[in-house]
């Protein structure tokens, strides 16, 4: 019986502490300054502003660039809140794992229904 | 707030010193206290597992004589047992009652009392939480059930309950408002419950139990958990729509004014699908655990089966619009999903390969519950065939609607979820109530049930086939249906008569108890956890909480391989297993708040149909018992607590045992 | 999903030192690997009302639509708002783990006093397309359009009654930077609550419906 074939050791400890290194802030603990906080905020809020002006179209005209802009622009304020302001980036993998499982599965489904109901058509 | 709760619990793995630093004190509970209040008040896992599955057991017979009604009013032409209207309740409340309150809260019952005790942990990462479940799914399960009293009728619109048919236009009565409103319910506790067994998997499992050590029963419990994680709230959505159209005159499903009632299909399908393998995975994983050890083998291909597991519940989702090959989705969509679906075959077929390569050249002991662990494979993959033969979109256009798919998805549902769940019990009983059932009378439930399972759904294969449409109160004389209608009729009373047999064995096997030596920790010679602590299970479960070093660590605890390479005993079970003796472990104080939680939600729902402030009524309760909830120690803090029983803990580990 | 990350041994660590509060497998503390758990759940269900939304945006019964009556420069500032609530709600949460108990009410109190500004402008909205004509019932899109916001300003308002439950706790001293994570945890919620507006208010909003 070949069941000591199972017996394989687990891997090193690796986990919530380990993987803070791979945040970029420049202080030693986990959490950013509240400056920096305040630095993401100013970027989102110029972002919306970007946004809002698109509604004005008199002022500049998007043409097929509109919707992409806006998707990209959406995606970008969506992974900053994420990241930074729900700590993803400084948190164990395994928080981002379990949110984006439920993201991507949503995104994916919900295309597909749509794309059955020939929503882009 | 109920999932802000702070970390009840932190019985983590094995280390009761840090409950000292606790300021408010801990509770232990007398062991004596088996009155029926504590059943109200309680936060063990155990106890949760019993009152889920006991309370599966009752709803089982409920939608069994909902069962037997259909059958004798089909057993015949012409039947007049039942008029037209009330035959569509009772095939809708059947259907209903046995997904959701039957086979589902039968799983649950298995997760609750297994998950912790194989992943070697003292209870679920939530304890209260894991109460306000079970009180939910209560609470919804009675909710739904009342619609035959206040309701006006159970709901008639088939168990997916598909737009148009459920409008108010075709079914006046609020039965299908108590079904949406039910199952949004039930949906609570299961999506709570799943949350709850997530975080118990990943984050209690006891030191050297990584997850590809993890029993396979606990696998594929897990990945259920997932499932149910992402596709409740999909079914949520549906229910809350067709809500709204029917008691707020929304437009979600009504044609004239532009709606689609494909969308209903599509919500409810996404959900659909993935529910089948919710309610197949657990008594896949229940028969992963049976086949290896009467095999004396260990399984064949884990690895495989984790991972076919995890690929099952990925392509689940990908599969729904196969159900809806007939409703004008489109060749495109209907090509593509046939596709996907012949592939979803794939890794199931792999399960059923490790399943008898794990047999094959094992000494097999057919007690009963390898008999139902056996007879769910081979059933499951008669089911599973027909399967693919839906999956060919022009042959399903012949079979669906007709009997041929309810033949189909009772091989399925029944032949692998039932009968699985049925080898569990036979299997774990002596672990949960500390005595065996009767195999003798075991063996007449096993071979009555297994006759008359497949005297009822085999014949429907051929009516199906025959053209007899699903769904239809009764048949004209003359179109050939008369024979097999009278067969599946025969078998369904055999079934009804397995399951008296069942109960019987209940009764008898604990009558007969206190005469029959004790099963002991492992009257199996099994192999996980579970196994290494005394039967019944002491309260705090786990002594001192093992060191895994391996897939079935206990297994190793008591073979080992010679000098020559062959395997010998080394330890007996006494001497591997633990004692149950320790005292003074922590647990978790009881705590009513989550019953009166789940007291609130059916008056919610009574109120949305009736009288709205009779939903205020209940939503202050539940508010309310929230907030008590929210203020109440985790730990009661009048309780009193000794703590030199600590250290006598810590002394009696099982470490030294491993070979 | 890959196991090989789960499988960190954190259990032998806390065996150890033994004394460690927050002693799991994975070393994460139980209720926020929940909260995350949950939120992965919820994107399905906004999903499944925004896919609704989107599917029935144009089918208005020969009636007004939600599209004709949208005011893009009214709903931006109060996208804004929302936005802005998660700055203040991240500022609570680094105030009261520094111990800094005053500034986190002050905060707290900001975020659910912005989080109010937000739902007070939904009502306004609602009020005003009623009276312009759609109203819950109106047509497929109208129906679905009030589900989803009004869904949204549900779990809006239900994230203003936690915060200002901590705000009393934190009045009555029972929170402090030792429960600092209960503050994290809402503000998950909270946050989340803020992505998914800031989805609708593209996807629904700002992209013009043809
Ligand atoms: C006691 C044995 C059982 C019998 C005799 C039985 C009989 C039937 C029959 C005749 C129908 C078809 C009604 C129709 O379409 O006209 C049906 C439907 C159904 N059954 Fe069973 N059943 C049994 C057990 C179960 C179990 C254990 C489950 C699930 C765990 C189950 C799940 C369902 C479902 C989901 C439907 C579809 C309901 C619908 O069409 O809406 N049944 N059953
Ligand atoms: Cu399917």
């Amino acid at each position: 019986m070949s069941d000591t074939a199972t017996s394989e050791h687990p891997e090193p400890a690796t986990g919530a502490a380990g993987e803070h290194s791979d945040a970029d802030h420049d202080e030693g603990h986990a959490h950013p300054s509240d400056w920096a906080y305040a630095k993401i905020a100013i970027v989102l809020a110029v972002i919306t502003a970007l946004e809002v002006f698109t509604y004005f179209e008199t002022v500049l005209d998007w043409g097929v660039a509109l919707v992409p802009s806006l998707i990209f622009m959406m995606v970008v304020k969506f992974y900053l809140v994420a990241t930074w302001f729900m700590h993803l980036r400084f948190d164990s993998k395994l928080f981002g794992r379990m949110f984006t499982a439920g993201l991507t599965l949503a995104v994916g489904v919900y295309l597909v229904t749509l794309t059955v109901f020939e929503f882009w058509v | 707030m109920a999932i802000t709760e702070k970390t009840p619990l932190e019985l983590g793995p094995g280390d009761t010193a840090r409950y000292v630093e606790r300021p408010l004190g801990v509770f232990t509970r007398p062991q004596g206290g088996r009155g029926w209040r504590d059943w109200l008040s309680t936060v063990d896992h155990k106890r949760i597992g019993i009152l889920y599955g006991a309370s599966a057991m009752f709803f089982f017979v409920v939608g069994g004589v909902e069962a037997l009604l259909i059958r004798l009013q089909l057993a015949a032409p012409e039947g007049s047992v039942l008029s037209a209207d009330v035959y569509n309740q009772v095939y809708t409340m059947h259907g209903v009652t046995m997904v959701f309150l039957f086979i589902m809260p039968l799983a649950a019952a298995f997760a609750n009392y297994f998950i912790p005790l194989q992943i070697g942990a003292r209870d679920v990462a939530f304890p209260r939480l894991n109460a306000l479940s079970y009180w939910i799914w209560l609470s919804g399960a009675i909710f739904l059930n009342t619609s035959w009293i206040v309701g006006g009728g159970g709901a008639d619109c088939g168990w997916f309950c598909y737009a148009t048919n459920s409008g108010v236009a075709f079914s006046p009565s609020h039965g299908v408002d108590f079904y949406a409103i039910g199952l949004q319910i039930l949906g609570i506790a299961s999506l709570v419950s799943s949350i709850n067994l997530i975080v118990t998997c990943l984050n209690m499992r006891a030191p050297g139990m990584t997850l590809m050590r993890m029993p396979v029963l606990t696998w594929m419990l897990l990945i259920t958990q997932f499932l149910l994680l992402f596709a409740l709230p999909v079914i949520t959505v549906a229910l809350f729509l067709l809500m709204f159209d029917r008691l707020f005159d929304a437009q979600f499903f009504n044609p004239d004014a532009g709606a689609d009632p494909l969308l209903w299909q599509h919500l409810f399908w996404i959900f659909g699908h993935p529910e089948v393998y919710i309610i197949i995975l657990p008594a896949f994983g229940v028969v992963s655990e049976i086949i290896p050890t009467f095999s004396r083998k260990p399984l064949f291909g884990y690895e495989f089966m984790v991972f076919s597991g995890i690929a099952i519940g990925f392509m689940g989702w990908g599969v729904w619009a196969h159900h809806m090959f007939v409703s004008g989705i489109g060749p495109i969509s209907v090509a593509a999903f046939s596709l996907s679906t012949m592939f979803i075959a794939v890794p199931t077929g792999v399960k059923v390969l490790n399943w008898l390569a794990t047999m094959w050249g094992g000494r097999l002991r057919f007690t009963v519950a390898m008999k139902f662990a056996v007879a769910t494979v081979a059933m499951f993959t008669i089911g599973g065939l027909s399967g693919v033969t839906h999956s060919v979109a022009p042959a399903d256009t012949q079979q669906t609607d007709t009997y041929y798919i309810v033949a189909h998805f009772h091989y399925v549902i029944f032949g692998g979820g039932v009968l699985g769940l049925f080898a569990g019990l036979y299997f774990w009983w002596p672990k949960v109530w500390g005595h065996f059932l009767n195999e003798r009378l075991g063996n007449w439930n096993f071979w009555i049930m297994l006759v008359g399972f497949n005297l009822t759904f085999g014949p429907m294969h051929i009516l199906g086939l025959q053209g007899m449409s699903r769904r239809i109160d009764t048949y004209a004389r003359g179109y050939g249906f008369e024979f097999w209608n009278m067969a599946a009729t025969v078998g369904s009373l055999l079934i009804a008569v397995s399951v008296v047999v069942f109960m019987w064995n209940v009764v008898k096997s604990k009558r007969d108890a206190p005469h029959l030596p004790p099963p002991g920790p492992d009257p199996w010679d099994a192999r996980s956890l579970e196994w290494s602590i005394p039967s019944p299970v002491p309260e705090h479960n786990f002594d001192t909480v093992p060191q895994v070093h391996g897939r079935d660590d206990w297994w190793h605890n008591k073979y080992a391989e010679n000098d020559e390479g062959t395997v010998v005993r080394v330890a007996t079970v006494e001497e591997a297993a633990q004692t149950g003796e320790a005292t003074g472990v922590h647990l978790p104080s009881p705590s009513f708040w989550p019953l009166a939680v789940a007291v609130g939600l059916p008056l919610i729902g009574y109120g949305l149909i009736f009288n709205l402030w009779l939903a205020l009524i209940g939503a202050l309760l539940t508010i309310a018992s929230l907030y008590s909830w929210a203020m109440e120690p985790v730990d009661d803090p009048d309780a009193t607590h000794d703590h030199h029983d600590d250290e006598a803990t810590e002394g009696s580990s099982t470490e030294g045992d491993q070979p | 999903m890959s196991a090989e990350p789960l499988v960190a041994d954190h259990g032998h660590a806390a065996d150890e030192d033994g004394h460690d509060e927050h002693a799991t497998t994975t070393g994460l503390s139980h209720t926020k690997l929940a909260m995350w758990v949950f939120l992965g759940s919820e994107c399905l269900l906004f999903g499944g009302l925004i896919s609704t939304y989107l599917l029935y945006k144009t089918r208005g019964n020969g009636r007004t639509l939600p599209t004709d009556v949208f005011d893009i420069p009214f709903t931006s500032v109060s996208s804004f708002v929302l936005l802005m609530s998660s700055l203040t709600m991240v500022l609570a949460l680094s105030a009261v783990s520094r111990g800094e108990d005053e500034a986190g009410r002050t905060w707290l109190l900001a975020t659910a006093l912005l989080g109010g500004i937000f739902i007070g402008g939904q009502v306004y909205e609602f009020t005003t397309f009623v009276r312009e004509g759609v109203a819950f019932t109106t047509n497929p899109a109208s129906s679905a359009f009030f589900t989803l916001t009004g869904f949204h300003g549900v779990h809006v308002s239900l994230g203003i009654v936690m915060l200002m439950s901590l705000f009393v706790a934190s009045v009555k001293g029972k929170l402090t930077q030792r429960n600092a994570e209960t503050v994290e945890i809402v503000g998950l919620y909270w946050h989340f609550v803020d992505i998914v507006w800031i989805f609708i208010f593209t996807v629904i909003y700002l992209i013009p419906a043809d």
